[in-house]
């Protein structure tokens, strides 16, 4: 062992950089030293890792730089490097005869400066002394500045490094490594901070707090439900009085799109009832194109499968929900088979389904890409995708009326054209319930009809009046729309729910429950949508098993994981009203990742909390209906706020 | 003597004993470090005979312990590619792999090899360092 205390001469850096050199190999070490006295520096060795350790602690700032093995039997050398960059600032170089780039990158992560492979040339000992000017500035400047400043540092640090490629990453890295260590929590700090101050986290309006926030204003009465009064109710913690202001500014719309739809839905149910049939068959499910061909009577049919497909082309839309794995066809086809002409597709392509009416497509189109903008990032388009559902739901029913209805409901604020459609087709959504019958979907979509926005979805809850059909194959969109985020995706998504993350197969045409609004396009969430939308329908259906069923389906056909679990619960709350009709629609419609069962909630309440559940398993917890207790009876009004809620986000943007 | 010492040496390289490494130990030979070349073959080879033993003494224990003969191998070859034995380290690497897939046999012949070689470039070295240092 030489020990050389000789100092470094600073002035001639890098001459007399003082080097220690830790090898247990005593070839290698001795070859090591010799090449670095002849670059002049000056070489401290040690074959053992515990003692080159305690010479560095001597003195702090005894050595410069430090190169050492990887493999050395007292402590490993990836160790060493550890407690060297975390006690001292010093720049360290691995050593070693692997050349294994994993090894490399884990030198290099572990804080390295360098990584250099044995048989060590000359050259490479002439380049090293690089990595000490480099540190040394970093260190500075870290140790004057805050993490910002070292986070520029580092920039600048690496800049240094130019003549090595490979030092200057590993310098960066290295610095950053050891700044790790101390500044990475002031970065995450300042990153957090800056989050923190530049934007609130945005609150979550699951269907516990939604209901609660119901429950509140319920019970001060809409006139006088202030949001300070409100926030006082609901006595939860981390709301604020604006989080409550803006969600009851939402909820306002929402209550006021449901009046408004609620009519249409009348109208729609009726005409809902009678197409059904006819309405199953998108055939021509994709949608958009075909959409428009709906001329009235069949619009149902062909705004279905045209609707369908364009739901599922909007349920696609990514915003939320990955859609795209949803295909307009996937869907419709599911549906098609079943009733659902609902496919509706996803919502996305609402606006093709209204063919039918003139209007509708305008309609549509308008609402569509609202809806389908807001819902694709709102997820929450559960509502929109209610609505639109909804809407189809009512074309498909009343394949004539429908249509007139359906341009209603298009007219009305619904922006689901779809939703006219799927009145029509009825089982649009529900097509996949299997026989949601007009009246149901119609109803459920002049809820969701009336409200482009997921808000409209809880009116369609009002669908009560259609047919527990119709509100499965609203409900199909409902689930495919919160899944998809797509708020078109509700309505058409009684197929779409397959194919739509949100799995709405279940065509629950439950309101775009704010939780399928959050359920949001993504795959997972579209589980989450599903579940919203299963929750959603539940709700909607005021008992109608098909809804649940839908949801069950919806929530299964979300993410395959959650998936499953929600169809089961969908399918429990699909059990209660919606007829087994339904349950077959959903099971044949959505081919849910998970491949669930629809088996027809029972309640709704099991439905929506098997979606929140679900949610929250989902990585996506869109779903979040806020309501988890609803009830049918409640349903209306909940599938109303659920739909508030999804459509909150969504349709108010798009409107 | 002269001619001999460095007829001994390309002959060496010329057979794939000794890489260019080699020759770099041979740069930093100079006034300050006139036998650098040979005390670093010299502590080489004291080394590696540690080395052998221990992978002789790991071969007899079954079950191996393929791990730890990778590890002294690794250092083996380490060393060996440090004074620029290019057959040695070849050798090594082959052993590693063989160890690498538990491939027994493998491991028993080339450690053979391993040893062959190893002993063989001491012979010619000493014989070169011998000429070199008569030649001086």
């Amino acid at each position: 062992m030489i020990v050389e205390e000789i100092r470094g001469d600073a002035e001639n850096f890098p001459v007399g950089m003082r080097v220690l050199a830790v090898d247990d190999d005593p070839t290698c070490l001795k070859l090591l030293e010799t090449l670095l006295r002849k670059c002049h520096y000056n070489v401290t060795t040690t074959n053992q890792a515990r003692v080159a350790l305690k010479m560095i602690r001597e003195k702090k700032d005894r050595f410069d730089l430090v190169i050492s093995d990887v493999h050395m039997p007292d402590m490993d050398g990836f160790k060493l490097l550890e407690l060297v960059g975390l006690e001292m600032d010093l720049p360290v170089i691995m050593l070693s005869a692997n050349s294994d780039p994993k090894l490399v990158m884990k030198g290099v992560t572990h804080g390295a400066c360098y990584y250099l492979v044995k048989p060590i040339r000359i050259e490479e000992l002439r380049n090293i002394w690089q990595h000490v000017i480099r540190r040394k500035k970093a260190d500075s400047k870290n140790q004057n500045r805050s993490s910002d400043q070292t986070k520029a540092h580092l920039a600048s640090g690496e800049g240094h490094g130019s003549p090595l490629a490979g030092n200057t990453d590993h310098n960066g890295k290295f610095n950053r490594k050891r700044k790790d260590d101390d500044d990475e929590t002031e970065d995450n700090d300042n990153e957090y901070e800056d989050n923190g101050t530049q934007k609130k986290p945005r609150v979550v309006w699951t269907i516990e707090l939604h209901r609660k926030f119901v429950q509140a204003v319920n019970q001060l009465g809409i006139e006088k439900a202030v949001p300070k009064r409100i926030l006082d109710m609901m006595n939860v913690e981390g709301l604020t009085r604006e989080n409550v202001a803006s969600h009851l500014q939402k909820y306002r719309l929402y209550l006021k799109r449901i009046s408004t739809v609620a009519t249409q839905q009348a109208n729609m149910a009726a005409a809902l009832g009678v197409k059904d049939s006819g309405f199953m068959h998108l055939g021509s499910l994709d949608g958009f194109g075909d959409f428009r061909t709906f001329s009235g009577a069949r619009l149902g049919n062909v705004a279905l499968s045209s609707y369908p497909g364009g739901m599922l082309g909007r349920l696609n839309s990514p915003g939320n929900v990955n859609i795209c794995n949803l295909t307009p066809s996937t869907l419709v086809q599911p549906s098609l088979a079943q009733n659902l002409s609902n496919s509706i597709n996803p919502l996305g392509k609402m606006n093709l389904v209204l063919p039918t009416s003139n209007q509708s497509p305008s309609l549509f189109q308008g609402i569509q890409p609202s809806l389908e903008l807001d819902q694709l990032q709102h997820n929450k388009s559960t509502t929109n995708f209610n609505s639109i559902n909804n809407s189809r739901i009512f074309r498909n029913g009343s394949t004539g009326v429908a249509l007139g209805s359906s341009n209603n409901l298009l007219n009305s604020p619904m922006s689901n054209p779809l939703m006219l459609h799927g009145n029509t087709q009825q089982p649009l959504s529900g097509g996949r319930f299997g026989n949601q019958s007009g009246p149901f979907t119609s109803e459920s979509f002049n809820n969701g009809v009336s409200d482009p926005t997921n808000e409209n979805w809880p009116n369609r809850v009002d669908a009560s009046k259609m047919h527990p059909n119709t509100l499965l194959s609203a409900e199909p969109f409902h689930s495919q729309l919160p899944l998809s985020g797509l708020r078109d995706n509700n309505s058409s998504n009684g197929t779409y729910l397959q194919n739509n993350p949100i799995d709405l197969s279940s065509g629950l045409a439950l309101p775009p429950f704010e939780d399928s609004r959050e359920m949001q396009c993504q795959q997972v969430g579209s589980m989450g949508d599903v579940q919203n939308m299963a929750q959603s329908w539940s709700e909607q259906r005021q008992g109608s098993g098909s809804v649940n069923q839908k949801m069950d389906m919806y929530t299964g056909g979300r993410s395959s994981g959650g998936a499953s679990a929600l169809v089961q619960q969908n399918e429990k709350l699909a059990s209660e009203s919606i007829s087994r009709s339904n349950e077959d629609f959903l099971f044949e419609q959505p081919k849910l990742p998970s491949g669930f069962t629809p088996q027809g909630y029972d309640s709704l309440d099991e439905l929506v909390n098997a979606m929140i559940k679900r949610e929250q398993d989902e990585t996506v917890a869109n779903g979040e209906f806020a309501f988890d207790n609803y009830t049918f009876g409640e349903e209306r009004k909940l599938c109303g706020d659920v739909a508030f809620l999804s459509s909150e986000a969504d349709l108010v943007a798009s409107l | 003597m002269e001619r001999q010492a460095a007829y001994l040496r390309n002959a060496l390289f010329d057979q794939g004993y000794l890489d260019e490494q080699f020759l770099q130990l041979e740069d930093l030979q100079d006034e300050a470090n006139p036998h650098f070349v040979e005390e670093v073959v010299k502590l080489f080879y004291t080394d590696s005979v540690r080395l052998i033993q221990s992978i002789e003494l790991t071969l007899k224990n079954t079950p191996w312990d393929f791990e730890k003969l990778d590890n002294i191998m690794h250092q083996f070859k380490g060393s060996s590619s440090s004074i620029g034995a290019k057959k040695v380290k070849k050798e090594c690497s082959q052993f590693q792999e063989y160890c690498n897939v538990g491939n027994v046999e493998g491991c028993i012949r080339e450690f053979q090899e391993v040893k062959q070689e190893h002993a063989a470039l001491k012979r010619k070295l000493e014989n070169y360092f011998q000429l070199a240092r008569e030649a001086r």
